[in-house]
């Protein structure tokens, strides 16, 4: 979210206004009252179109701040719920620019895009006027020095007056985009205000999960009031799952093969009534009795639910070892498991797991062949 | 005939003494692959045994190759120590340098990707976050399970694992020449374009099977690589049509945002391109199955 990125920004010595994030009306004008003067309350959420949606609101006083934090506070902004909104001083804008780092898949490097011709509505200046929004590759081996720096200013084409601030807040957005591990770094508007000093008054930044293991500080920007209850309640357990809307629950190994398996239920339920894929749930490679009851446990936890697929291929983990775990989930589970369960396993060792899939002869598991002859049941099954 | 990995190759390990790594390394010599040794500094000079086999632990890539003649690296290590692993690995001059390891980060992998290329690019990279390659019956370098199928006329290549064995297991009765699992990550060393390029110029290879999946546009531009370079002919899957906008699903790769990415998306560039496209991996494999039949 904005007040986020800007305390990454913050970090960085990037320059920045921080303001005061508020909860409630009162704390709104609280803090327009400690900023003095006219303030803007902003909407904080992880979207788009915040000003456009309504939650971005000037106000000339602490009064004025109270009642558009009551309007936006609970909002909904593109399916989220504004929870909090943050009070900035009002700044007197010249010009908006446009500013970002971000990771270039396609070209396996980083990409700086930069704009001085306009800030928020950088979409549709790139559809008007694409040549007026830049785009420099930067060399992942070599990254950004002073010398790149200029390069990328001198491309942007900004003032002559701003050009060695540019310089200094591009290195140092760029220190936000490597020591923070950022596949994006976006500051949009990147504001000239009064007296030719820039600023970043609004940015974004994504930081790449996988290198959390060298910035504990993360850990605090995830927004766990906003994540879905089930889904919060995976991540506890450690489990891959993403909530959907439809009444059949997945589960099964490998992202791959999981998507592929949300739509074989998809196709199947096109013949009964329409019915759609619960989730994703992916249980990686170690399918033990304890993470198939975990995942088992979330997706009868969503009321929605009425049937539930299970697709294993036993690659690496033996198919012996799933069925064991299906086995043992349901002893775990007991009473809470009421919903049927459609399997379908196959790889290594399957003639042992469907054995002991048959021989525990559990009331509520059905055996499938086929992964889409266990789409078309788990479909049936749910419309039962 | 195979690419990438055939029968002259001859792999090491770099985290041999690890669970992981051990485990595949038992897996990958009972495949037939000629593991020669493994790569952990603290362990040098010890070895590790599989069954019969007795193998050395060296402490640096370079010397691993020095003493075994070893061309292509499996790692293993974990995500905080993948690139340096991968640099070293480079430095030594390897050929084919294979990253299972799961979880690198993506500055990282852009990183050393920047570095082999100014190390001239001598070393063809798969992964990270990928199952690695298997040519059946020749060797193994990564965990695709060995025992689904043996070798055949057909070429795949994946981002997806799972997806990878389950085609497999769909075209058991065919076999295959080479299938490769290229990663789901935002950044992998090798592509679908490089694979199909690869099975392209491979006799052994008669169709190709290409498995995407949503995110990013690796599939968008195979289309256009397929319609200009390749002759034999190319099945496509794709898996995430009922993926929400903006939710990743497992893969930091598999992300969409708006239009572009989108499993409908690729469908239509690949199809554009002359590829015909399956809805189910079954559909997939019956397609390629009817291609097959009219070629042997």
């Amino acid at each position: 979210m904005e007040y986020q990125a800007k305390e990454l920004f913050a970090k960085h010595d990037v320059p920045v206004t921080l303001g005061v994030v508020a909860e409630t009306p009162e704390e709104a004008a609280a803090g327009a009252s400690s900023l003095g003067g006219a303030v803007v309350v902003k909407a904080q959420v992880k979207a788009g179109g915040r000003g456009k949606a309504g939650g971005v609101k000037l106000a000339k006083d602490s009064d004025e701040a109270r009642q558009h934090a009551e309007a936006i506070l609970g909002m909904q902004i593109k399916g989220l719920t504004v929870n909090r909104v943050l009070i900035a001083p009002a700044a007197t804008i010249e010009e908006e620019y446009y500013f970002s780092f971000l990771l270039d898949r396609s070209n396996r490097t980083y990409l700086c895009i930069a704009s001085i011709a306009g800030g928020v509505e950088i979409e549709e200046v790139a559809k008007t006027d694409p040549d007026a929004v830049k785009q420099i590759p930067i060399d992942a081996g070599t990254g950004v020095d002073e010398a790149k720096a200029r390069e990328i200013v001198d491309t942007a084409g900004f003032p002559a007056v701003l050009t060695d601030q540019a310089v200094d807040l591009v290195q140092k957005l760029w220190n936000v985009f490597v020591q923070e591990d950022a596949t994006l770094v976006e500051v949009n508007p990147l504001a000239r205000l009064e007296g030719d000093v820039l600023e970043a008054l609004d940015g974004k930044v994504s930081l790449d999960d996988n290198a959390e293991f060298r910035h504990e500080d993360h850990l605090t920007y995830e927004d766990k009031a906003a994540a879905d209850p089930l889904e919060a309640k995976a991540k506890a357990k450690g489990l891959n799952y993403v909530k959907l809307d439809g009444e059949v629950g997945i589960i099964g190994n490998g992202a791959g093969l999981v998507m592929s398996t949300l739509d074989v239920v998809a196709y199947a339920g096109e013949r009964y009534s329409g019915v759609k894929p619960a989730n994703f749930l992916d249980i990686g490679g170690g399918a033990s009795a304890q993470v198939m009851a975990d995942g088992l446990d979330v997706i009868l936890g969503d009321e929605q639910v009425r049937s539930v697929f299970v697709n294993v291929f036993g690659g690496i983990t033996s198919c012996d070892a799933v069925a064991s775990g299906i086995v043992g989930a349901l002893e775990l589970l007991g009473d809470e498991a009421s919903k049927p369960l459609v399997v379908r396993l196959d790889g290594n060792n399957v003639e042992e797991g469907r054995r002991i899939l048959s021989e525990a002869n559990h009331p509520l598991v059905t055996l499938a062949e086929t992964m889409d002859g266990a789409a078309d049941r788990a479909a049936e099954l749910a419309v039962k | 005939m195979a690419i990438f990995l055939d029968a002259q190759s001859k792999v090491i390990v770099q985290g041999i003494t690890g669970g992981e790594g051990s485990k595949h390394t038992a897996l990958m010599l009972r495949a037939g692959t000629d593991v020669v040794g493994g790569v952990n500094a603290r362990k040098a000079g010890t070895t590790v045994t599989h069954g019969e086999v007795e193998l050395p632990v060296f402490g640096t890539v370079a010397e691993a190759i020095d003493k075994t003649g070893a061309n292509v690296s499996v790692v293993f290590v974990p995500p905080a120590f993948t690139k340096d692993a991968v640099v070293e690995a480079i430095d030594a001059g390897i050929g084919l340098l294979v990253i299972i390891t799961e979880g690198v980060p993506v500055q990282d992998t852009a990183e050393f990707w920047a570095y082999a290329q100014a190390a001239g690019n001598k070393t063809r990279i798969i992964g990270p976050n990928c199952p690695g390659i298997i040519t059946p019956g020749v060797a193994l370098a990564g965990i695709t399970p060995a025992n689904i199928t043996g070798p055949g006329p057909v070429g795949l290549v994946s981002k997806s694992g799972t997806l990878t064995y389950q085609m497999m297991f769909e075209l058991r009765d065919f076999g295959f020449s080479t299938a490769i699992g290229i990663g789901g990550d935002p950044i992998v060393g090798t592509t679908h374009i490089d694979a199909l390029a690869a099975f392209e110029a491979d006799p052994d290879t008669l169709a190709i099977v290409m498995i995407g999946e949503i995110g990013g546009d690796a599939e968008e531009r195979a289309a256009e690589y397929i319609s200009a370079s390749v002759t034999k002919p190319v099945v496509g899957y794709v898996a995430g049509f009922t993926a929400p906008e903006g939710k990743t699903m497992g893969h930091a790769g598999a992300i969409v945002s708006g239009s572009s990415g989108t499993a409908q998306a690729k469908q239509e560039a690949l199809e554009a391109a002359g590829v015909k496209v399956g809805k189910t991996p079954s559909a997939t494999a019956e397609l390629v199955r009817e291609i097959l039949k009219t070629l042997t």
